[in-house]
């Protein structure tokens, strides 16, 4: 009897000291998931000198691919027992894991803070949801055009277009010199959305986004109906490759790597994915470059107005402050700007862009500034179950099985239904 | 003594029933958890609308139901599973067994090799299979449209999955070429059980050898034809990897199947409820698939 009393006073000190632990100065475990197979010994450095400084800390580093992520991740948020901090794209996902309460709401530690201010607003945003902030970005780049100087020259163009009618006007030409004008990765999808997505962007502007979150527009509206239109037009003028409704994303970029193309429409990655599928396995070098969307004759939307989309970390509901105060460390503007100078990312914390060495990202960068409108790529930004409709309806305009009011019609059924 | 004898009884039949324990126990629960279990659950989650995240509150009877018959996707994807079943059947196992009875009985010289060589592409991985199928039709610098230039500069490029008209078709192939070898090693098995001596008196009654083939091989190879009519009709209705390999059964949906129909719109847009009555469907087609074909077998056997 004796014993078992000795053993239940131990349990309960032992609870104790876990409850203890659990306060902000006692130590802290964090668990801790990224994706950046790339760059692990960096982001592992980062722990071992955030530990160095905080001995009460320790952090379990799960470094998984891109897609055994996604199926881990979707396995632990079901048990309803996520890791404290983890790769994140922010929009529509996040908001799914924040509503089921799964996520931690970190808003006091960013909104109006230091650690707020060394970020631009709209790219905080990504991270928020219904007003409330559960995780913040490191890498937020812009959706652009990746372009062949040389072939533009071909065809009587030494810079890219500003307007959609002169863009249209110079695929024309691009298709005379007999080059395939654009690479179209299409059975990917979420190609083609770009696309869609920066046409009612460029015609309907921010108001016309807006008014579909506060309930006062629809997917019907002429700005998305119009963009599906303009996207027939291309379509007619078989600008695209051949099959490109079955073409990946890296057959795409190979057709930019290999010089077979003249540009596609991609964010950041686009330059190192069109080196990794070239033959020569570095691409077109110095006749590439990068240029925004054109604007649209009349649209509300500005050209400076950016789609794009990054990667960045969410805070699961169970982290521990020490979780919260390492991930604005790995987002300081120095972590980033070690991260920056690798050319792989576009930094989010400002200054960090002194860093970046490549001068493409570097103009990605200037466009991802001057974003005054910045719109999340809209698979990520709405619920999956929207975000996959979109992609769907936009492959159907590409494929001429569907209208664009058809189109339309069919994302505002998933947008209703998924409400 | 009478009591005796039957303690001996009992203890022999106690015995047994700790064998019988022993054997199918772990099998008895492996299975409940994993299969029996996790339908009756499917069957419940089909009635709500959930997407995964915590337990399912939002209740809508057969709301997922309807939703799925009404699709246009999902009767594509049916229809697609559907016309799989019947190439499987008129195409695939016929050249499957005309195979099995060329090479399979040793006559040939190079038997032995055609056996292994036939077999081969159901060795690969379905995603390996994939993979391997879309460098043979890519536009641009695949196999088929590298030969269709050498031979003929002048014609169209081909995209066979880059066309929702064509994707299936080219799938189809696929499917066709991957599974025949399985079945006509099945066919092989199968005909090496016929004792020789049958076809020999047949032979020396004077048959031809398209007779001992409609009399003697054809009927004793019946029961081995019905279980791969029937392995080829299950697979087909549950056929994944190989269609999401080339193409996730796109494009515009040109090669969905019920498989990725399910785990698009169930997995991949958190619909888990939804998918889940996907699921029950699936499972319903095959059950049912299963008993009838079994009941039907059995009359025919006792007839």
């Amino acid at each position: 009897m004796k014993r078992y009393v000795a053993i239940a006073a131990v349990c309960v000190a032992g609870f104790l000291f876990a409850a203890c632990s659990a306060g902000s100065t006692g130590p802290a475990k964090v668990s801790f998931w990224h994706i950046d197979v790339q760059h692990k010994d960096f982001w592992q450095g980062l722990a071992n000198k955030y530990t160095a400084a905080h001995p009460n800390v320790t952090i379990t580093i799960t470094v998984l691919d891109n897609e055994a992520f996604k199926a881990k991740a979707a396995t632990v948020m079901q048990s309803g027992n996520p890791p404290d901090l983890f790769q994140s794209w922010g929009g529509g996902v996040m908001a799914e894991y924040a509503s089921a309460g799964l996520l931690r709401d970190i808003t006091k530690w960013v909104k109006g803070t230091d650690w707020g201010k060394t970020m631009a607003p709209g790219v905080i945003a990504v991270y928020s949801y219904k007003g409330k902030q559960y995780g913040m970005p490191y890498d937020m780049g812009a959706v652009t055009f990746w372009y062949n100087k040389d072939m533009l020259a071909k065809a009587g163009y030494t810079s890219f277009p500003n307007t959609w009618d002169d863009f249209v006007a110079m695929l024309t030409k691009l298709k005379s010199t007999g080059v395939t004008p654009v690479a179209l990765s299409e059975g990917d999808k979420w190609p083609g959305m770009f696309w869609w997505a920066y046409l009612a962007m460029r015609i309907g502007g921010e108001p016309a986004f807006d008014n579909i979150l506060s309930g006062q527009g629809k997917f019907t509206d002429p700005p998305f109906i119009q963009a599906g239109q303009k996207l027939v037009q291309l379509s007619g003028l078989k600008v695209f490759e051949d099959g490109f409704l079955g073409a990946k994303q890296a057959d795409g970029a190979a057709l930019v790597g290999n010089a077979k193309a003249a540009m596609e429409l991609m964010g950041q990655w686009g330059p190192s994915v069109e080196a990794s599928s070239a033959v020569n396995k570095v691409g077109i070098g110095a006749s590439l470059d990068t240029a925004p969307f054109p604007t649209v004759a009349g649209g509300a939307g500005a050209g400076t107005d950016v789609l794009g989309g990054g990667n960045g970390f969410a805070v699961g509901k169970n982290a521990p402050d020490a979780a919260v105060d390492f991930l604005k460390f790995v987002t300081s503007v120095d972590n980033n700007s070690t991260l920056a100078a690798t050319g792989s990312i576009v930094p989010t914390a400002i200054g960090a862009d002194a860093a970046i060495t490549d001068p493409l990202m570097k103009a990605v960068k200037g466009i991802v500034d001057k974003a005054g409108y910045f719109q999340l790529y809209l698979d990520q930004f709405y619920t999956p179950a929207v975000g996959g409709a979109i992609n769907d309806a936009v492959q159907q305009i590409f494929a001429g099985t569907q209208t664009p009011d058809q189109a339309a019609a069919a994302i505002q059924a998933a947008y209703d239904a998924n409400k | 003594m009478t009591k005796q004898i039957s303690a001996g009884f009992r203890k022999k039949r106690r015995a047994t029933f700790f064998l019988l324990l022993l054997l199918i126990g772990p099998v008895f629960v492996v299975f409940t958890v994993f299969v029996i279990l996790p339908v009756f659950q499917a069957a419940a989650y089909s009635l709500y609308r959930w997407n995964g995240l915590g337990p399912p509150t939002d209740f809508r009877g057969l709301q997922n139901f309807v939703v799925l018959v009404k699709d246009t996707i999902f009767q594509k994807a049916l229809t697609h599973n559907i016309l799989i079943v019947v190439f499987s059947l008129v195409v695939e196992l016929p050249i499957a067994l005309s195979l099995a009875i060329i090479v399979g009985r040793g006559r040939l010289k190079l038997a032995v090799f055609f056996r292994t060589f036939f077999f081969l592409p159901f060795v690969l991985s379905e995603v390996i299979t994939g993979v391997l199928w879309q460098f043979i039709y890519q536009p641009q610098y695949g196999l088929i449209n590298s030969l269709v230039k050498t031979f003929s500069p002048a014609s169209h490029v081909i995209a066979p999955l880059g066309d929702p008209s064509t994707v299936f078709w080219a799938i189809l192939i696929v499917i066709i070429w991957k599974y025949f070898g399985l079945h006509m090693t099945i066919y092989i098995a199968g005909l090496q059980g016929i004792p020789s001596e049958l076809e020999e008196a047949a032979r020396i009654d004077g048959a031809s050898s398209a007779q001992v083939l409609r009399f003697i091989v054809l009927p004793l190879l019946a029961t081995t034809i019905q279980i791969t009519v029937f392995f080829s009709i299950i697979g087909s209705f549950q056929i994944f990897d190989l269609i999401w390999a080339m193409g996730q059964g796109d494009p515009v949906n040109g090669a969905e199947t019920m498989v990725t129909y399910l785990y698009k719109f169930g997995f991949q847009r958190f619909n888990l409820g939804y998918g889940s009555s996907v699921a029950v469907v699936i499972f319903v087609i095959c059950l049912t698939f299963s008993i009838v074909y079994q009941r039907l077998l059995l009359r025919e056997r006792q007839g």
